[in-house]
């Protein structure tokens, strides 16, 4: 489930680096932990986010999470399927799901993030 | 006492239970320097019939039995019967919140139809299940288009309510949400667009107009509404005057419509308990403050209704809630829906046309300060009287005559504004202009 | 075993918009006394609507008949228990209801001469009186028109007295059991928001409090007895503590039920609180308002208190707007007036003594459900119990069943749930309020009614895990309707 090409962050989200570009989306466990997610709220294309800094925010009924960028650049897309059909986050977390794709600006701080043994491991812990 | 529903040898009962030998020993624990070791200064309980005295006693004191051409937001419109009939059913009147949907369908159900005749009555697409009042709706308003906007700055014209002015300002103040005013025009009465035009810009979020505004004069909200739009600010239109949109378009050209309801069969009551709405685009569902009620399936597939959407309120968001506001106003809401109902789609134009024609009769005997149309209130000018002289002479025949306007528009020293509803007779209208004329 | 309830035929009703056919009315007008204007000449034609497109257009009967139906859909406390903790569902006496429509107090006009209000003004003293007694502070201003407007109004002040002083401060501190208003309000009124710990007692931690009073504070925010039901033993030294350091105390009334008549927040050190007249002075929540809400201050807070302030001349009284350090309007008027005509309705009828005895029968009742319970729920925090008791679901969770299933069967056996999941500080909370309202025997049928569930939670835990069985609605699909929003009615479509 938890990918290896994948990197994640404590705050459960993970990105996918593809040359200058990371693709960022929430984790399985998140989205398990969150229950039906009923809505989800994401950066404009051509916004800036920061990493660990909030981008967006993920609600089910009864809560609401925000979502911390894992990297740092300018968004250059925005899944807004998931404006209409917010429940694939649910369904696809790692796939289909995904949130931005972020044109990278430190492509080099992804490598502060956790490995996908080491997500585990960290869920299985907390 | 009659609100306490135990006998002495019941509390015995319980306190044995408990294993406690008295009630006062249940408080036994409070820190002594904490207490109050003496009883309340307040006279003890009275009856029934002595509260109905009292009460009496202070309405008596009031003004029972005047006619009245007071307005300036809170009017005078005659309360159905079954408005009272309804709202003093316990199944509304003593319920809580209806965050438990299998056993307050009744609530939520009225709710779902309040929003939608909100809709229907302001050309919007979304409104709330109500908010506070009118004047508290202004700034959360205001708040909504600053979140939606991204900008901070506020327009508001000088012919909105001014004691709704006062509520933005005083909201305004720790929110770093700069407030400007833009004036009226001195002929018209309405708007001054030229004015709003200079003092736009990229900061502006919003412009707030009322309509029909202060003085009963109607605004150009399409014109204020391609203005605010033209420099990307949003426009909200604010009305004190529901019964009004029985007749007048609504302005659909507004983002974000805010008002009060007092007029749908809510007693002025000295002010308040009232009201009041936000309603809005589609599009900015997400921003909107208060409860909103939706429909939905029941586990067997019947029609039911819920609290939704309840993640923008402050008991899950906490610091980021979009208002801190927890209540709407149900059961003033219901009243509302009630009158509503009453008088349905033909009703309220009929009435709306009474209250239009009643006060242009008594305009017709004065001489309006303004040019713009009016809806049912006007200003005039008193001559060489002071608003103050005429309104003794008028209160010598029983008569509460207009609003001295020199309290909130130092300009407008000697004038008053009048209002004329369904309400109004004819001779006391009469009245009216012969003191006036005199 | 269910013994409070049994199914009745509870019948089915159309909204008002399917209902609607054209030409019925539930209206007549009197006829006009002066010429009818025709609105396009009056107003100009474009300002001037079309029909209000699908607008209500039903008959007197369908329209009673509409609401009574739909009112039998609702529980209320006419018909039992509410035991909503930190809500305060108490009785709504009907002479409030009456009084409130005395027609010289219902039709009076809030800009009608100060002359012709003084029965108006008479009502707002006496009742700023007596919730100065009750509170044990210097003034009261009865504006505020609910708890979280009077909570953001009291912040207001402390922000005002503290700029008049030379600085706003920065933070509020907030303990962890607080309501989900306070935050926010201190977020709304621009201060940041400092969580502290509460000790194992569920009280607050004094030596947190002394580490985190640092000269950025502008306040505690404290809620006492806190929304665990327990009294703040050392109140007094936290007040100290904030004094001591040029910041304030605020106190959320939302418990004040717990305390009139025994013991005042003015008198244990708080210098500033809002009441909940919805909650502690009986007047109905109409299925969510209005309220009002109340905000008492000592002397020093006093000038900055919202316009008009009443003020006597004489035998008379009159309205004071000349109040240069005042911090504005927080709503248009003087407040909810037909609230607080109730709240004093309310008051006059218990009296001093009276009040009293409410307070120590809400306590009695709260611990009475506390004994009962104990054996079959857990109870996290052991310190006394003043009116309301939390309890835990953890012995029903080993079984999958959560504080919010045991809410829902509940429903079956005839009572509105407790409140459910809060405070936060208790994993799986079950807070009950009973108040002074309930009968020994609706307090007997409660009990058993828990009890019972508990069993079922042992033997047959699916009972619990899919009520309500027995509501005219079961379980509604919540996540549906906030995934896709159907907020209004809309015609169906053509064909």
């Amino acid at each position: 489930m938890y990918s290896d090409q994948y990197r994640y962050t404590k705050e459960h989200e993970w990105v996918l680096v593809d040359g200058p570009t990371g693709t960022v989306g929430i984790t399985h466990h998140a989205q398990s932990e969150l229950g039906d997610i009923v809505y989800v709220d994401l950066p404009k294309a051509g916004a800036l986010v920061t990493q660990g800094k909030a981008m967006g925010s993920v609600e089910s009924v009864k809560a609401v999470s925000d979502i911390y960028s894992p990297v740092t650049g300018e968004v250059v897309e925005v899944n807004n399927a998931l404006v209409t059909a917010p429940e694939k986050l649910n369904e696809d977390p790692h796939g289909q799901a995904w949130l931005v794709k972020v044109k990278l600006s430190s492509p080099d701080e992804v490598n502060g993030l956790m490995s996908a043994s080491d997500y585990q491991s960290y869920i299985g812990a907390s | 006492m009659r609100y306490l529903p135990k006998s002495d040898s019941e509390r015995r009962q319980m306190l044995d239970a408990i294993g406690a030998g008295s009630l006062d020993e249940l408080v036994a624990h409070l820190p002594a320097t904490a207490r109050l070791n003496r009883p309340l200064a307040i006279a003890p309980g009275k009856s029934e019939y002595e509260i109905v005295d009292y009460f009496r006693g202070a309405g008596e004191r009031n003004a029972a039995g005047y006619a009245s051409f007071l307005g300036a937001g809170v009017y005078s419109h005659y309360r159905p019967v079954l408005v009272d009939v309804v709202a003093s059913r316990g199944e509304f009147l003593t319920s809580y919140t209806p965050y438990q949907a299998e056993i307050a369908q009744g609530t939520l159900t009225t709710i779902f139809e309040f929003q939608t005749m909100i809709c229907q009555l302001t050309g919007m697409d979304v409104a709330n299940a109500s908010m506070y009042d009118g004047s508290t709706a202004v700034p959360e308003a205001a708040m909504m288009a600053i979140r939606i906007t991204g900008r901070s700055r506020i327009l508001i014209s000088r012919a909105v309510h001014p004691e709704y002015r006062a509520v933005l300002e005083c909201h305004a103040r720790n929110q770093q949400m700069p407030v400007e005013e833009f004036g009226y025009d001195a002929a018209t009465g309405a708007s001054d667009l030229v004015d709003l035009e200079k003092k736009l810009n990229a900061e502006t979020a919003a412009v707030i107009i009322q309509n029909p505004n202060f003085f009963g004069n109607l605004e150009q909200v399409k014109a204020a509404a391609e203005l605010a739009h033209k420099h990307g600010a949003m426009l909200a239109v604010v009305f004190t005057e529901a019964v009004s949109l029985g007749l007048l378009e609504p302005p659909r050209e507004a983002d974000i419509v805010c008002g009060e309801l007092q007029s749908f069969a809510i007693s002025p009551s000295y002010g308040g308990p009232y009201a009041g709405i936000i309603a809005a685009k589609e599009k900015y569902l997400r921003q909107m403050p208060g409860r909103l009620v939706g429909q939905t399936k029941d586990s067997r597939g019947n029609r039911a209704f819920c609290l939704t959407l309840s993640t923008r309120e402050q008991h899950i968001r906490r610091e980021k809630a979009t208002s801190n506001i927890c209540t709407n106003q149900a059961l003033v809401a219901l009243m509302a829906t009630v009158f509503m109902t009453v008088y349905g789609k033909e009703g309220l134009r009929e009435l709306a046309r009474q209250n239009l024609s009643k006060a242009h009769y008594l305009a017709g005997k004065l001489n309006p300060r303004f040019t713009a149309p009016f809806f049912h209130e006007f200003v005039v000018n008193t001559g060489k009287r002071s608003p103050a002289e005429i309104n003794s002479k008028l209160l010598e025949r029983k008569i509460i005559g207009g609003l001295d306007l020199e309290r909130f528009y130092p300009e407008l020293k000697g004038h008053m504004l009048l209002c004329a509803t369904e309400m109004a007779k004819r001779k006391d209208m009469d009245a009216v202009a012969e003191v006036l004329n005199a | 075993m269910i013994k409070k309830v049994r199914p009745h035929l509870n019948q089915d009703e159309a909204l008002l918009f399917e209902r609607s056919s054209p030409g019925k009315r539930a209206y007549q007008l009197r006829g006009l006394d002066v010429p009818d204007v025709d609105p396009a000449a009056a107003l100009g034609a474009s300002h001037v609507r079309a029909e209000i497109e699908h607008f209500p257009e039903v008959s007197e009967v369908e329209a009673i008949r509409h609401f009574t139906k739909l009112s039998t859909q609702n529980y209320a406390i006419d018909y039992g228990m509410y035991p909503l903790g930190s809500c305060t569902m108490k009785y709504n006496p009907r002479i409030n209801e009456l009084v409130a429509r005395t027609e010289g107090i219902a039709w009076a006009h809030p800009y009608q001469p100060e002359s012709l209000a003084q029965g108006c003004l008479q009502v707002l003293a006496a009742l700023e009186s007596a919730l100065i007694e009750i509170c044990g502070m210097d003034a009261v201003t009865l504006q505020p028109a609910a708890g979280a407007h009077g909570e953001w109004t009291g912040i207001m002040l402390i922000r005002a007295l503290l700029e008049s002083r030379g600085n706003p401060r920065k933070r509020i501190l907030v303990p962890d059991s607080a309501h989900g208003t306070n935050p926010a309000t201190a977020a709304m009124t621009g201060y940041a928001v400092e969580n502290i710990a509460s000790n194992d007692r569920g009280m607050i931690d004094l030596a947190a409090l002394d580490r985190a009073a640092n000269d950025e504070i502008a306040a505690l925010m404290v809620t006492n007895p806190s929304t665990l039901g327990i009294f703040e033993e050392n109140i007094m030294k936290a007040a100290e503590i904030l004094h001591s350091r040029g910041a304030l105390v605020y106190m959320d009334g939302a418990n004040m039920n717990a305390l009139v008549g025994l013991a005042r927040p003015g008198d244990f050190g708080i210098d500033v609180m809002h009441l909940n007249l919805h909650k502690t002075f009986s007047t109905p929540h109409g299925g969510g308002g209005p309220g009002a809400g109340p905000v008492a201050v000592k002397k020093e807070l006093d000038a900055f208190l919202p316009v008009p302030r009443l003020k006597r001349l004489g035998e008379t009284l009159a309205l004071d707007y000349d109040r240069p350090q005042s911090i504005g309007k927080v709503r248009a008027y003087y407040g909810n007036f037909g609230v607080l005509v109730r709240a004093l309705a309310y008051i006059l009828a218990h009296g001093g003594p009276g009040l009293r005895n409410a307070t120590l029968d809400a306590i009695l009742n709260a611990n009475y459900i506390r004994k009962q319970l104990e054996p079959y729920y857990d109870l996290p925090y052991k310190s006394p119990s003043m009116h309301e008791c939390v309890f835990s679901d953890d012995l029903q969770s080993a079984k999958g069943v959560r504080t919010g299933d045991i809410a829902k069967r509940l429903i079956d056996y005839g009572f509105h749930p407790y409140t459910v999941s809060f405070p936060l500080i208790v994993r799986g909370a079950l807070m009950i309020e009973p108040t002074e309202t309930e009968s020994k025997m609706e307090l007997d049928l409660f009990i058993d009614a828990m009890i019972s569930i508990a069993k079922e939670v042992e033997n047959e835990p699916e009972t619990v895990l899919k009520a309500p069985h027995l509501t005219r609605t079961s379980r509604v699909d919540e996540v549906t309707a906030a995934r896709k929003p159907i907020l209004r009615w809309t015609p169906p479509a053509e064909g």
